[in-house]
């Protein structure tokens, strides 16, 4: 079997074994930064980490140098508990510097507790309230079809003169699913066959108190989407080779917004911590972020 | 007298949701980034002409408020002015959440527009009343609080909005009112500016503080009032946040006296927040204030008649200022 069953746009001079080390890099980072500030979401993060490695390595145009391109790609990250996971991937791609590592739930520190909009470190939304971060996403994905039609307006310009192309991507929870809005968000891409909308779910079966499947069973998740006329792709949401492939395929189809049902472990290279529904909201103790991040630091050798 | 010379003109009557729309179909053709929303309810908010206008300029999103708002946010940060439209009963209600979040927090340039506020739609009954908006809208912070007092006013919030960039939520009514700001003399120029007290009438005998459609009925109430020779000032705060503290200083200062109207709640009305702020500022003043207390709508034939049954009228305003002044 090769790597890749078809060509998939290759990032900028990462492979896809170079892709797994930087998503368990950004584990580490995560853990670190939450054991530093002492209390926060640690499962979600995990499992997502390497969707999340993906995006910024490969599939989204996006430059630290230029946070606030207008040809960028938009990354909403709508379940915005699972924010040390962003916060470390956007160290690990240059927007953060490594010096701010330490100081998330800190006083003054731009790492907050949960999203909170600020361009210059890449953090496109602020969120932290369920369900709200799919409908920015569609404001934007609207908001991008519309510019593409009428050029993007400047404050002298407001002709149009040049197409502005950029892609939406949001990554929902399974257990955020449980909201209406969700559903709303999902009718309207559709409706307006929003395309260059690519949402993700986490899809890891966790939630705050229990499981998902005990909270509110989501299933048929795929289904349900399909449903709701959204291009769907399955895939095991901590094979990175898939989850590229998928983002390529979501790029390929027109008239159709798309979600990728993303299979993850949560709490995912830490033994004790995988598929614990317990881990969703507090942080390891020391002993336990110390033999977090040797287990950690072992896969990365 | 300018009392005397406006009552010989006959105002005409015009809707306050009708001027919206006027104003709404005017800034669209202005401002090519202006966008609008509904949840719908496209027509009761008067957005139908913009959207045959400019089709592609409005997103239609189902009966759908919270989506409506959070879609809204995400336009605003990609640079463009939606307005947002529906019922006041189910926004700010329905979808606060995420005109906290998505659009206060964010400072999405949002104009977050709510018709048949107040008891403006009787036959409906309870539930699509709105008595508590503005106590909800202003203790949010970075939001604007407005509310027209007639169409002409109406119109030039719709303008105006798209000027200032932020979160504003505009409250309209369907309920016809005299376009009162015509009465005035230099209305063309300065009786009516986005941001500063509207100053209606002159005395020295009371104050009276007003918004909304109780602009008229105190206007009425001050005509009745000056033919057994008391004259007071009567002050429309249309822009309710931020608010323009110094004219209603300046007329309490001097009247001693100050009688707060409104169609809402008198829990965290304006009513509430005058008496802080005059307090604050070493006033004494006798004080009223005529609101609905505690009390949710009811279905009727009228507007007329809930207002009747919550002392919301000018025969009321004028037996509480006699009730002052004895």
């Amino acid at each position: 079997m090769p790597l890749f069953p078809y060509a998939v746009s290759m990032p900028k001079n990462f492979s896809a074994q170079q892709l797994v080390g930087v998503a368990n890099q950004i584990r580490i980072n995560t853990l670190k930064m939450l054991g530093a500030a002492g209390s926060g979401h640690t499962g979600g993060p995990l499992g997502i980490a390497d969707v999340l490695a993906a995006l910024y390595f490969s599939v989204m145009n996006v430059d630290p140098v230029h946070p606030r391109d207008p040809y960028r790609d938009r990354f909403v990250l709508s379940a915005a508990h699972m924010v040390p996971v962003l916060y470390a991937t956007l160290i690990e791609r240059g927007f953060i510097s490594q010096s701010e590592l330490l100081t998330l739930r800190k006083n003054d520190s731009r790492l907050k507790g949960h999203t909170f909009r600020d361009l210059d470190i890449g953090v496109e939304t602020t969120g932290g309230s369920l369900g709200q971060g799919i409908g920015i996403a569609v404001g934007m994905a609207l908001a991008g079809k519309l510019h593409a039609t009428m050029g993007r307006p400047t404050k002298k310009k407001s002709k149009p003169d040049e197409l502005v192309d950029y892609r939406v991507y949001c990554v929902i929870g399974d257990g955020e699913s449980n909201e209406g809005s969700v559903w709303e968000a999902a009718m309207l891409a559709a409706k307006y066959s929003l395309d260059n909308l690519c949402v993700v779910c986490d899809r890891n079966h966790i939630q705050l108190s229990e499981t998902s499947d005990v909270i509110m069973p989501l299933d048929p998740v795929v289904d349900k989407w399909k449903a709701f006329n959204w291009n769907v792709i399955e895939v095991d949401g901590n094979d990175i080779p898939q989850v590229l492939f998928a983002f390529s395929k979501a790029k390929m189809v027109s008239g159709k917004p798309s979600i990728i049902i993303a299979n993850t472990v949560p709490g995912k290279g830490v033994s004790f911590m995988e598929n614990k529904w317990e881990w969703h909201g507090k942080v390891p103790d020391k002993k336990q972020l110390d033999i977090a991040l040797a287990e950690l630091t072992a896969n990365q050798s | 007298m300018k009392s005397k010379q406006a009552k010989t003109q006959t105002p005409t009557e015009m809707s306050i949701r009708d001027g919206f729309g006027e104003g709404f179909l005017a800034v669209g053709k202005l401002n090519p980034l202006v966008v609008g929303l509904s949840a719908d309810l496209t027509e009761s908010v008067r957005m139908q002409e913009f959207e045959a206008e400019f089709p592609q300029r409005f997103v239609q999103v189902g009966i759908a408020e919270q989506n409506m708002a959070a879609v809204a946010a995400g336009m605003a940060l990609e640079g463009f002015i939606p307005y947002i439209g529906s019922f006041a009963c189910f926004q700010p209600y329905r979808n606060l959440d995420q005109i906290r979040t998505s659009i206060c927090i964010q400072k999405a340039n949002v104009k977050i527009v709510s018709s048949h506020a107040g008891f403006s739609y009787a036959g409906d009954g309870i539930q699509i009343q709105a008595l508590e908006d503005i106590a909800i809208m202003r203790s949010l912070p970075n939001m604007q609080v407005w509310v027209p007092a007639d169409a002409d006013q109406a119109k030039e919030m719709a303008l105006s909005a798209a000027g200032i960039d932020g979160p504003i939520y505009i409250r309209l009514g369907r309920e016809k009112t005299p376009l009162l700001s015509r009465l005035i003399d230099g209305y063309e120029d300065k009786g009516f500016k986005i941001g500063e007290a509207q100053q209606l009438k002159f005395g020295s005998d009371f104050t009276i503080v007003t918004y909304g459609y109780m602009v008229a009925e105190a206007w009425r109430a001050l005509n009745t009032v000056s033919e057994i020779g008391l004259h007071g000032g009567l002050l429309n705060i249309h822009t309710i946040k931020p608010l323009d503290i110094r004219p209603i200083l300046e007329n309490v200062a001097q009247t001693k006296r100050l009688l707060v109207v409104e169609e809402h709640q008198a829990a965290g009305g304006v009513g509430e927040l005058l008496a802080k702020e005059l307090l604050a500022a070493g006033l004494q003043f006798d004080f009223a204030h005529i609101a609905v207390n505690d009390k949710f709508g009811d279905t009727a034939e009228t507007t007329r008649d809930l207002w009747q049954l919550h002392g919301l009228t000018a025969e009321n305003i004028v037996q509480v200022l006699k009730g002052m002044l004895r």
